[in-house]
């Protein structure tokens, strides 16, 4: 089903021309420069926190915390500072809607 | 998957019933076999990106990873190796996991050749395998002849810059080496692999040292003008060790005479106890000699959109491989970011999609200053579409304040995380 679709999709698009718009995956892709240190899907593995299933607005509170600074850390204000708040607000969305376990 | 759905129903109203037409015409394209990525190299890119694939692709792609080596060996975290603070069994992975978790079909063989305009990949006993696209993970090599005297004898003077028997090796000569003893480490010009890999090994050796032969001396004799990552963090590491660690920049390594273990410069030449040199590099051999677009012939030059080399559709190249984009280091943890954009590249333009126009990458080096301590650089980058590259974020990123315990902890942490990332 999901292959058909696929092909479906890619023949649609093959017709109509690769349309310019927001990638849909944008959070997922976002989300997944964190997982070197977090985890796959914010899974941690150990020694550091995982952050999968996270509450959205606990998880962008945070962030926004270490963007800011008022939140102290030994790396995470360096990270924050890069993301855009869309940006880190669509991370927050997607890692809060991950499994907390694999 | 209800956006894409609903993004598909949107366009097939707005362009109406010829667009119908062509989907008729494809749906034959139903019985064609299932997409196959073939994957060259298993280190921390090509592994990342053949469990990505198969995870965002829900499956639907099929993945082969060719890798010559048996487990993955990491090189972030060898110097504890080389110090005797760790195994090379803990810094030893299985690749198991990427087929029995993720369903990626695994090869252990060397990849010989690419032909891409066939699409095919050689490999020594494992004949040609067809791709629909490639991924080339390459890592590096380096440069034949770069340094006269030491080609054919990295036995009497290891490089150690590809973790696992060479890094053994190196320990050993370490271990054998009197007290009173000179290890002599040279650095190459940048761009090389691990930008701050080479300093945070003066310090762990020097660590060694410092407790077991305290009358030994460290040389570090860099080709550069100065310490290339973390400099004020690694000089006052250098400082630490009283006049163990002696660092000369502007020493550019001349020739070797590997059997007196002797480092000719250009002004001087040294005669060392150990000799240890990291040789001038470029990107692995199976991409300097398949025709794809080089920087200096060192380099592959990469669309940063979708990862494949410029010019060159379908073959999508990652890690230390790359010509970097400004102040984007060789990294382990910046490959693992490559994949990730590489991988969802590939998925979309599988399905006929846009790639991402607007990618973010990060990176972050940890290092340890001795058996504990660690520091850390970071920076992320975004895609700037003037520029078609990513460019670091102002005011993001930087260096840790000082050496820390937590940050050796977190070093370790982050180990075992990326490691997972790509692997289990
Ligand atoms: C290089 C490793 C690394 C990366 C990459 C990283 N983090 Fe962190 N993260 C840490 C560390 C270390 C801490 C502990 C705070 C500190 O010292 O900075 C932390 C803490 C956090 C916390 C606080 C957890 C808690 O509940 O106390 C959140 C939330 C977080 N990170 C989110 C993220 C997000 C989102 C990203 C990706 C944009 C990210 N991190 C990328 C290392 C990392």
């Amino acid at each position: 089903m999901k292959l058909a679709h696929a092909f479906a999709l890619t023949c649609l698009l093959g017709a109509a021309g690769v349309a310019a718009a927001a990638d849909p995956n944008l959070a997922r892709n976002l989300a997944a420069t964190c997982a070197n240190c977090h985890g796959t899907d914010g899974r941690s593995v150990g020694g550091m926190d995982s952050l999968a299933g996270e509450p959205r607005d606990r998880l962008l509170q945070k962030l926004l915390a270490f963007k800011s600074g008022e939140r102290p850390a030994t790396i995470m204000h360096q990270i924050a500072r890069g993301y855009s708040d869309e940006q880190l607000a669509l991370i927050a969305g997607h890692l809060a809607a991950q499994r907390v376990r694999d | 998957m209800a956006t894409r759905r609903s993004f598909v129903k949107g366009l097939a109203g707005a362009i109406g019933a010829t667009a119908l037409g062509g989907l008729a015409a494809c749906a034959s394209g139903k019985s064609r076999a299932r997409a196959h990525v073939v994957v060259v190299g298993g280190g921390f890119g090509g592994a990342t990106a053949a469990k990505y694939l198969r995870m965002w692709s829900q499956g639907t792609v099929d993945v082969t990873l060719i890798e010559r080596n048996a487990a993955f060996v990491s090189c972030p975290i060898s110097n504890l190796v080389l110090g005797g603070y760790r195994e090379l069994a803990d810094i030893s992975v299985s690749y198991a996991g990427l087929q029995s978790k993720w369903g990626v079909r695994l090869i252990t063989d060397e990849a010989t050749a690419i032909d891409i305009d066939k699409r095919t990949v050689g490999t020594a006993m494992n004949g040609v395998l067809r791709y629909d696209r490639l991924v080339l993970s390459p890592g590096v090599d380096f440069i034949p002849n770069a340094v006269p005297g030491l080609e054919g004898n990295f036995e009497h003077v290891p490089h150690a810059w590809k973790a696992g028997p060479q890094t053994l090796l190196l320990r050993q000569q370490l271990q054998d080496m009197a007290d009173g003893g000179v290890f002599a480490l040279h650095i190459p010009k940048a761009p090389y692999r691990c930008p701050p890999g080479p300093y945070e090994r003066a310090c762990v050796v020097a660590s060694y040292l410092r407790r077991h032969k305290p009358r030994s001396k460290v040389l570090v004799l860099d080709a550069n003008g100065e310490i290339q990552s973390k400099k004020v963090l690694f000089a006052k590491a250098f400082e630490g060790y009283g006049g163990l660690i002696d660092y000369v920049p502007n020493s550019e390594l001349r020739s070797v005479d590997a059997a007196t273990r002797t480092a000719e410069l250009e002004f001087d030449r040294i005669r060392a106890d150990v000799l240890n040199v990291i040789p001038p590099m470029r990107a692995g051999t199976i991409a300097t000699r398949s025709g794809l677009p080089l920087v200096n012939g060192r380099w592959v030059d990469v669309d940063w959109l979708t990862m494949e080399a410029r010019g060159v559709a379908g073959v999508h190249v990652l890690g230390d491989a790359l010509q970097p984009a400004p102040a984007m280091p060789k990294s382990g943890h910046i490959a693992n970011q490559h994949a990730k954009v590489a991988a969802a590249a590939i998925v979309n333009l599988l399905a006929g999609e846009a790639p991402n126009p607007a990618p973010v990458v990060m990176n972050t080096c940890y290092s340890f200053v001795d058996e504990r301590n660690g520091i850390h650089i970071a920076s992320v980058h975004q895609y700037d579409a003037a520029k078609r590259q990513p460019m670091p974020v102002d005011g993001a990123g930087g260096v840790s304040t000082a050496a820390s315990e937590i940050e050796g902890q977190y070093a370790l942490a982050w180990a075992k995380n990326i490691w997972a990332d790509m692997l289990a």
